[in-house]
Order: C-alpha cells, then sequence, then structure tokens
C-alpha cells in the first residue's frame, strides 16, 4: 500500500475521522502536563525569575512557526508535482494556524523582552525575521482567498510558496548581515554547552511535543473543512448547470 | 525577444504616464521626509540611505500592475502565449522593459535627491551603484508579482502585499551599500550580495512568472 | 492532418462543458464551430491553442502550427497599423506585412494609430495578423463581428486562399462566413448537461 493513498480525499477523511480524536487527546494531555510541569513545578532562573517560564510558550510556537511553513512547502511541491488536492488544502489549512503562532512568538517575545531587555521590541534579526515570516503568510492567505478558482488559486500559491521560501531564507541572512541582536543564542542545540538547564529543557520537550501534535490536529481539523468546502462548491456548481 | 522590448518601451514612452509618474512620487518623497523630519542636516544626511532606498523600492511598485495588466485586457497576452516566443523570454524582456523605463531612470535621479537630502558626498557614487544593481530584482520580482495577479480585480493592492516582503534582502543590502559608502567604511560585501540576489533572481524568476502566467491564462 | 482530436472533454471554470469530441481537420479543410452562446467554443479552441489543458481526450497538432485570434485582437492603440503588425511578424519569423495590409484592404490606414480605427477597421487589422504569422492552423474565434458585408467578402477570401496554399481553419461564429465548402461541426450534442469536474464526489462516496 502506498503512502499516496491516503491523498485520496474520501480515505482521506476516513483516516483523519479515527485520528483525529487520538490526535485531540493526546495533544490535551501533553500541552496541560508541559504547562503545568513547567509554570509550577521548575525553579525560578536566578537572573531572570518566574519570567523564563514564558519560554514554555515562546520556543515551541516559534518553532512551529517555522515548521508550519516549511509543512506548506512540501505540501505545494507535492501539489505541484502529483496533484493531490488534499495535499493543496492542507497547505492552505495550514497558513493561519503558522501565523498564529508567528504572532504568539511574537507576543510572547515582547512581554519577556520588556523585563529582560527594557523593551517590547528591538530591531533584532530574530525578531525582524519573525516580523517578515509574517508578512509571508499574510501574502500567501491573502493571495488564497483572492482567487476564486480553487485549482488555480492552488498552483498560484504553490508557485509563491517555492520562491516566497526562497526569498524567506535570503531575509534570513540579509537581516543577520543587517543588525547583531540581544536575542540569546538557540535554547535547544545538540551542543550541550548552550543548552538550558536540565530541569528547564525536559517541561520544554514535553511542551515541544505538545505544540507539534496541536499543530497537527488544528491542520487535520482543517483540512477536513476545506474539503468539505470544496464538496459544498462542487455540488453548487452541479446545482447551477442542470 | 527584441520587437517585444522595442514595443513595450514604445509603448511606455508614447503612453506617458506610467513611468513618469514614478519618478515624480520619487521626488516627492524625498521632499516630503525633510518637512516631516526636521531640516537639520546631520539626521537627513544619517537616513538619507534608507529613505532613497525605500522610495526607490515604493516608486517601483507604482507601475508593477501594469507589467502585464495592459497586455492581458487586451488580449495581447494570449497571442504571446501562443506564440513562438517561450513566455519565459517573454516575461524577462517585459521586466528589463519595465527596467528600462522605472528602474535606470529612478538611478539616475537618485543622486539629485541624495543632495536634496543632504548625503554624505562619498556615497553618491555607491548609491547610484548600488540602484543599477538592485533596481533590476525590484522589476524582476515585480514581474512575477504580476504574473502572480494578473487576473485579478483588485489585484494592485495584493500584488505590493505579496511583493514588498519579496524586496527585503535587496532593501536591506541596497541600503547597508550606501550607509557603508556614506561612512567610508567597507562594502563589498553587500555589493557583491545585492549583484548575486540580482543575477539569480534574473536567472530563474521568469520561470516562475511564466508558470504562473500560463495558470492565469487557463 | 493538421489537427486531431479524440474523445476530447474541455472545462470552463472546473465545470466540463463540452465532452467527447473527436474530429479531424486536414489541409485545405475549414471546420466551423456551432453552437449557442455558453456552449464552449471559445472554451474548446483555448484547449486546442494550448492556453488550457484538456479535461480529457488528446489533442494532436504541432505546437509551431497554430495562430490563434481571440475575441480581443492583441492591439496597441498608441501604435501605428504598421507597427502592430511589423511587431507580430518579428515575433513569428513570418512572411513581411504587405500581403496582409493587401489583403485586408489596410493600405490607407498604416499610418493611422490603431486606436484611431473604428471596430471594424481593427477586426480587420487583427485578422490581417494571421496571414502575418505564416501558420498554416488557424484558430478563429467569432472573426466576423463588427465587419460589415463588404469586409466579411474579404475575410472569406483571405480564408480561402489560406486553404488553397495548404492551410486549415477551425472557426467559431454563428454567422455565414460565405465559405460554403466549410465543414460544419454542431457543438450541441457534446454538450454536457450535469456534470461537475471536481473529484471530490469520493470523499463522501
Amino acid at each position: 500500500m502506498s503512502i499516496w493513498e491516503y491523498a485520496n480525499p474520501k480515505k482521506f477523511m476516513q483516516t483523519s475521522a479515527w485520528a483525529l480524536p487520538w490526535a485531540v487527546a493526546l495533544t490535551v494531555a501533553l500541552l496541560v502536563t508541559g504547562l503545568v510541569w513547567g509554570f509550577f513545578f521548575t525553579p525560578d532562573d536566578y537572573k531572570q525569575g518566574s519570567t523564563v517560564k514564558i519560554i514554555y510558550l515562546h520556543v515551541p510556537s516559534a518553532m512551529m512557526a517555522i515548521n508550519a511553513w516549511a509543512m506548506m512547502l512540501v505540501a505545494s511541491m507535492i501539489w505541484i508535482v502529483r496533484r493531490h488536492h488534499v495535499s493543496a488544502l492542507a497547505a492552505k489549512a495550514a497558513a493561519p494556524v503558522g501565523l498564529t503562532f508567528t504572532l504568539i512568538a511574537l507576543v510572547t517575545g515582547a512581554l519577556w523582552g520588556q523585563p529582560m531587555w527594557g523593551t517590547w521590541w528591538a530591531w533584532d534579526p530574530r525578531l525582524t525575521s519573525f516580523l517578515i515570516l509574517c508578512l509571508f503568510y499574510l501574502g500567501y492567505i491573502a493571495l488564497w482567498s483572492a482567487i476564486e478558482n480553487p485549482d488555480t488559486a492552488a498552483d498560484l500559491t504553490s508557485i509563491l510558496c517555492l520562491v516566497g521560501s526562497v526569498f524567506a531564507l535570503l531575509s534570513r541572512y540579509a537581516v543577520n548581515f543587517w543588525n547583531q541582536g540581544l536575542h540569546q543564542g538557540a535554547s535547544l542545540s545538540l551542543d550541550k554547552e548552550e543548552n538550558v538547564a536540565d530541569v528547564f529543557w525536559l517541561p520544554l520537550l514535553v511542551c515541544i511535543a505538545g505544540f507539534i501534535l496541536l499543530f497537527i490536529t488544528m491542520v487535520l481539523m482543517r483540512t477536513r473543512t476545506e474539503i468539505r468546502q470544496r464538496r459544498l462548491q462542487a455540488l453548487l456548481a452541479r446545482e447551477r448547470v442542470a | 525577444m527584441r520587437a517585444l522590448l522595442i514595443r513595450d518601451l514604445r509603448l511606455a514612452l508614447r503612453s506617458g504616464g506610467g513611468f513618469g509618474l514614478g519618478l515624480a512620487f520619487f521626488l516627492i518623497l524625498a521632499v516630503l521626509v525633510p518637512l516631516g523630519v526636521g531640516a537639520e542636516g546631520g539626521t537627513l544626511g544619517r537616513i538619507a540611505p534608507g529613505i532613497l532606498w525605500v522610495g526607490a523600492l515604493l516608486a517601483c511598485l507604482l507601475s508593477l500592475d501594469r507589467i502585464f495588466a495592459l497586455d492581458h485586457e487586451d488580449g495581447s497576452l494570449d497571442l504571446l502565449a501562443t506564440s513562438p516566443l517561450p513566455l519565459e523570454g517573454a516575461v524577462a524582456m517585459k521586466a528589463l522593459a519595465h527596467w528600462l523605463v522605472t528602474g535606470l531612470p529612478l538611478t539616475l535621479l537618485a543622486p539629485g535627491l541624495g543632495v536634496l537630502l543632504n548625503l554624505a558626498p562619498p556615497a553618491y557614487g555607491w548609491l547610484a551603484l548600488s540602484l543599477v544593481l538592485g533596481t533590476p530584482t525590484l522589476s524582476m520580482v515585480g514581474a512575477f508579482g504580476a504574473a502572480l495577479t494578473v487576473g485579478l480585480r483588485r489585484g494592485g493592492l495584493l500584488l505590493s502585499l505579496l511583493v514588498l516582503p519579496l524586496y527585503v534582502p535587496t532593501l536591506i543590502f541596497g541600503a547597508e551599500v550606501v550607509r557603508r559608502g556614506a561612512e567610508g567604511m567597507a562594502l563589498g560585501t553587500p555589493l557583491a550580495l545585492l549583484a548575486a540576489i540580482s543575477l539569480g533572481a534574473a536567472a530563474l524568476l521568469p520561470f516562475a512568472a511564466a508558470a504562473a502566467l500560463r495558470v492565469n491564462l487557463r | 492532418m493538421i489537427l486531431e482530436t479524440t474523445d476530447l472533454s474541455v472545462a470552463r471554470g472546473g465545470v466540463t462543458v463540452l465532452a467527447g469530441l473527436g474530429f479531424a481537420v486536414g489541409a485545405g479543410q475549414a471546420l466551423v464551430l456551432r453552437g449557442p452562446n455558453g456552449s464552449g467554443k471559445t472554451t474548446l479552441l483555448r484547449t486546442l491553442a494550448g492556453l488550457q489543458p484538456p479535461v480529457a481526450g488528446r489533442v494532436m497538432l504541432s505546437p509551431d502550427a497554430v495562430a490563434y485570434a481571440a475575441h480581443a485582437d492583441g492591439l496597441k492603440s498608441t501604435l501605428t497599423v504598421a507597427e502592430n503588425l511589423a511587431f507580430w511578424a518579428s515575433i513569428y519569423g513570418g512572411p513581411p506585412p504587405e500581403r496582409a495590409i493587401a489583403a485586408l484592404d489596410l493600405a490607407g490606414l498604416i499610418r493611422r494609430r490603431a486606436g484611431e480605427l473604428s471596430a471594424g477597421q481593427k477586426r480587420r487589422l487583427g485578422l490581417a495578423r494571421l496571414l502575418v504569422t505564416g501558420r498554416p492552423l488557424w484558430l478563429l474565434d467569432e472573426p466576423t463581428v463588427s465587419l460589415d458585408v463588404a469586409s466579411v467578402a474579404l475575410f472569406a477570401a483571405v480564408v480561402r486562399e489560406h486553404l488553397r496554399q495548404g492551410g486549415a481553419a477551425v472557426i467559431a461564429t454563428h454567422v455565414d462566413l460565405g465559405l460554403p465548402e466549410a465543414r460544419i461541426l454542431d457543438l450541441d450534442p457534446y454538450r454536457t448537461r450535469v456534470l461537475a469536474r471536481d473529484g471530490f464526489d469520493e470523499a463522501f462516496a
């Protein structure tokens, strides 16, 4: 059995209907565990006090903001190459979710930055990159909503996603070049020296897993809605022709 | 291909409007900024590289939707798409024509506006050079955006939303060249990157834009 | 055969409008497409021209055989008649425009700007474009709109000359062109009444 069978709308609807309750349950379990653990059962940082705990929202949403775009890129390429409708609709469904994660990362970053750096906003490379990412999401969503024919919209947004990814990467390096920032280094990396301390690390991992599942759950739900909407449009078109 | 370039240039010259407006916009922006910021020379000189680059970018944006919209309305685009000319070549030529009537005049005008904005003397050459290297990207990326939005009502507004984020790297490196030029710093890196983006855009974007046009003509 | 289709289906706006079309057009032949408004004449011609993909079936023709003329003539109003024709001639690398100018009686107008022409004169200029393409297969969408009787006759003569030289034409029209030798294809039997193209039925089957 090939993985592409899941690209058949019917198969996708069946499988996702079965998987969705599990995904929801697991998401809730992981998020509750991770956040409660992180907020109430970790010590305050000796420098940052309890503000450090915003990390449990900030880091996972920032990661998912980027991963959502990566997922859209993959889905767009699948649509361009294999023309599976589910793939195009999944990319469409992921965009507002990704945008929301981007906004959460920006807002929590501002809340964290105020006590830490004494300012809500700084034109730091990471912050600026996220602001630019936010613009890319807006453009992508606007293009989807501006075009009536769904196949045309899928084609054009896929092309935009491909080209946009290249320019997003370019922007990332351009911004790095433009201003050296205040932002601390990566919170998670394979190099143990830079990592956050172990007590913070485990609940953070749980939170990240929870956010990944949250993303998957929401994309599944929204893709199902999109498929139903397409079905409705197909029926209406048929009605008009008849 | 040359025939298309000559036709587009001739059309731009005869219909006036379009590119003259872009230049006028650039001029007005350079007049308005000191009125808003204050006439103090040091401040103006410091922000001049950024203002001139942002101004050039916005002036370029004004005429983007005309790249394909006019040809789409009168049916030429359908005929071009069925002609022996590869659509990628047509896109590249139309972007080149757009650059010749907007980017190039903007480049020539910019040093003059640099005087108005009290730009530091060593930066004039770098301003012109950075614009010559950077504005082709603006036209090429713009042609891509115009190809995406060609059939749409109110495509102009959407076009700006799509294109402006794509202008970020060019803007950053372009303004950086001028800023470093003004301060007498080494500017080889941003200049090389600016040129690299232009070359990359010229090499790859015609294919993306032609693909978008084909989808839109369906 | 210059053009051959087998079991061709075409769609407009995601809805299949014509299905099961199979016809062939050879050198020296003209095919007239008939059908009421909305029956898919334009959609079929655009599919034949390669502007949109067929939903099903095949179109067999050499891609550099086609000259397509749509409702819009693709004229630039600020260019003169001569400049408009010269542009398309150099794009197609076809024959020089003199013969086209003579054939469609444009000699008196060549210095005028296309924007100053009447609707019928513009149409004639648009049709003259076909001659400078030098292509064998003409796909014409309502070519005689806004032409007077004399111009229609002129146009019929141009088409006939084209056919005599081994060309072919597919013409969508609902007026009489004065081309009695042309075959007529009535599109009505191929129209699809209730068929949405979307593959989303299977999602709820």
